[in-house]
């Protein structure tokens, strides 16, 4: 009976992971394929589809624009998350808890209202559809975030911190540049990473603002309407690694636990 | 050395509607060692964030050396802080913490880092330049917070309760030393404490305060011989308290009824005021009556051996909400549960405006 159980237990452990990996595994087998499709039996491996990417300009170039994108985005994204959450938390504001939700309230928007909105906005002010554009949408969408993971770590045990440095004649400007980011930084780079990740695979506003010059997820799906190939199998799975370095890295930061 | 080095003037502070501060004015000369003493809520914390700039007083004003430094923000005045938590910045070495106030002053490198080491020598630390706060223990990371107040040259060094998080022993071992660097710097020290005992080690001008005033000041002697007010002569040290009413007043002699039956000391309050006669516990005589003052008899509730002495507490046989505090000999036989005459030197007693 206890055997049985053990038994089950098992096969429902495999049958979940399976049911979450295995899309992925699928994904990352094929775009191995020696043969033009990516369908069994598999043919490789094979890395002449992941050389055909790179050598793709379209692929290259999109995959240029979606890192600077992301680079950008989430470097304004940090900084104003940054900035915001100083700010919340050092000082007395009238409405402050109204004022917090409002800042995190585009977290539980969804990414098509918010990039039809931008749509909608950028079309009445003129602003063309660009890589911009996108930009200016993912820091919408992460500025939230990156408050939110920073001003949660923005304990009163930094004020004293702080009154220090500027009773030992420290201008307003360098105490946030030498004291209060430093003593932020996990928090920071966590939010940075996270943002990164974010932006690195976020294809409905990107769809939405960009025209020509576009980001490697929209690529893909341009990519995708011709059919699938192993092709899109080597861009997906390079995409997926990208978010998983990403992810690491978020996690180390964030998690890194300093000796008190 | 006309001009006292800190002038505070009529300062007031509140917290939106609660007062802290009630028109607290205190001078500070230059090189003394001021505590300013109370229990918590008294204000004395507040009076130091207004000295350091990080309050600015509902009224009043603050002058250093002369100067109107009010609303002077903390990073202009020639004030530093000792904080109660430290407050080191965990990112920088010792080192760095300690040269963090003349790196702000643009001063270079290598005259940085020779200033950093000799104030850590100073403090006893000079081992420690290269090490991370987190290294450090509680004392240690006390001594850098000191260094690095101390290394800018403030005119006025305040500090925090900053003894509060150390355990006993080391208290009394960093309060020695907290004496001692500041006789050999010679800077002015403003420290807020609500332990008795660390005042009157360390203080040449202790300041007593209670709701937001000042009750009494002066050099710790004086405070524990002659306190001013009833407050003070329970907060610095014990004190047996016994009410009474002026009912003769004359040639410098009062005489006062009380619980225990009238009592003729000098003083010069007028018949009919009522005073509070303060005794300090060691100037209480216990058994066969041998001073001036009878004091009546009291039943013994409990004797506590502290060494070097013994604390009697006991209550009057005639007034049972009279309790005496008295400090017998080591040697003494007086066990709880004994009835004893009570008295002590009418020089020894201390009146009290009630």
């Amino acid at each position: 009976m206890r055997a049985a159980v053990r038994f089950a237990a098992w096969v429902y452990a495999i049958a979940v992971y399976g049911f979450i990996f295995l899309p992925v595994v699928v994904l990352v087998l094929f775009s191995l394929q020696a043969t033009s499709f990516p369908i069994p039996p598999f043919t490789g491996p094979s890395l002449r589809w992941y050389q055909a990417v790179l050598s793709d300009a379209r692929l290259t170039s999109a995959l240029v624009n979606s890192l600077l994108v992301a680079v950008l985005s989430s470097l304004a994204s940090v900084t104003l998350g940054f900035l915001s959450a100083w700010g919340f938390a050092r000082f007395v504001l009238p409405g402050s808890a109204i004022l917090r939700g409002l800042i995190t309230l585009p977290l539980t928007v969804s990414y098509l209202i918010i990039g039809m909105g931008l749509l909608v906005l950028f079309n009445w002010a003129g602003v063309p559809k660009s890589l911009l554009a996108a930009g200016i949408g993912h820091v919408v969408i992460n500025l939230p975030l990156c408050f939110a993971i920073i001003y949660s770590q923005m304990g009163d045990h930094q004020i004293n911190i702080e009154r220090a440095a500027r009773d030992l004649g420290a201008a307003e400007w360098k105490v946030l540049l030498m004291i209060t980011v430093p003593v932020m930084a996990p928090a920071i780079f966590a939010g940075f990473f996270l943002s990164m990740t974010f932006s690195w695979d976020e294809f409905v506003i990107s769809f939405l603002l960009t025209r020509f010059e576009t980001t490697l997820p929209v690529e893909i799906w341009n990519l995708l309407r011709s059919g699938l190939n192993p092709k899109t199998n080597a861009v997906g799975s390079l995409v997926f690694a990208v978010s998983i370095v990403l992810v690491v890295f978020f996690e180390l930061t964030l998690l890194r636990r300093k000796p008190a | 050395m006309s001009a006292p080095l800190v002038d505070i003037r009529n300062v007031s502070h509140r917290f939106g509607q609660l007062p802290v501060l009630k028109n607290v004015s205190l001078a500070i000369e230059p090189g003394s060692y001021t505590i300013l003493l109370g229990p918590s809520g008294s204000g004395k914390t507040t009076l130091l964030s207004i000295l350091g700039g990080f309050v600015t007083p509902s009224e009043g004003k603050v002058f250093i050396r002369g100067a109107d430094c009010t609303a002077v923000p903390p990073a202009k005045r020639p004030t530093t802080t000792v904080f109660q938590d430290y407050a080191l910045f965990p990112h920088m070495s010792v080192g760095g913490n300690v040269g963090f106030g003349l790196r702000m002053q643009g001063v270079d490198g290598a005259a940085r880092a020779a200033k950093a080491r000799e104030a850590l020598a100073l403090v006893g630390l000079a081992a420690a330049f290269d090490k991370k706060p987190h290294q450090l223990s509680g004392g240690q990371r006390q001594r850098v917070a000191l260094a690095r107040a101390l290394v800018v040259e403030p005119a006025v060094l305040l500090l925090d309760e900053p003894l509060g998080a150390l355990d006993l022993k080391l208290r009394r071992q960093m309060q020695d030393e907290l004496k001692a660097i500041q006789k050999r710097v010679g800077t002015a020290f403003i420290h807020v404490t609500h332990d008795q005992e660390e005042a009157m080690a360390l203080a040449d001008h202790c300041v007593v305060m209670n709701d937001g005033r000042i009750e009494d000041e002066g050099p710790p002697e004086r405070v524990y011989a002659r306190p001013a007010t009833r407050f003070s002569a329970t907060f610095m040290g014990e004190s047996t308290i016994l009410a009474g009413t002026v009912t003769e007043a004359g040639n410098g002699t009062v005489t006062v009824s009380t619980a225990v039956g009238p009592i003729s000391l000098p003083g010069a309050p007028p018949a009919g005021a009522p005073v509070a006669l303060a005794i300090r516990p060691e100037h209480l005589v216990l058994g066969e009556v041998k001073s001036d003052v009878a004091l009546g008899t009291a039943k013994v509730g409990d004797v506590v051996f502290q060494g070097s002495f013994k604390r009697v507490l006991a209550t009057s046989m005639q007034d049972p909400a009279l309790q005496f505090i008295a400090k017998a000999p080591a040697s003494a036989t007086v066990q709880a549960g004994d009835t004893i005459p009570v008295s002590c030197n009418a020089q020894d007693i201390i009146l009290l405006a009630d």
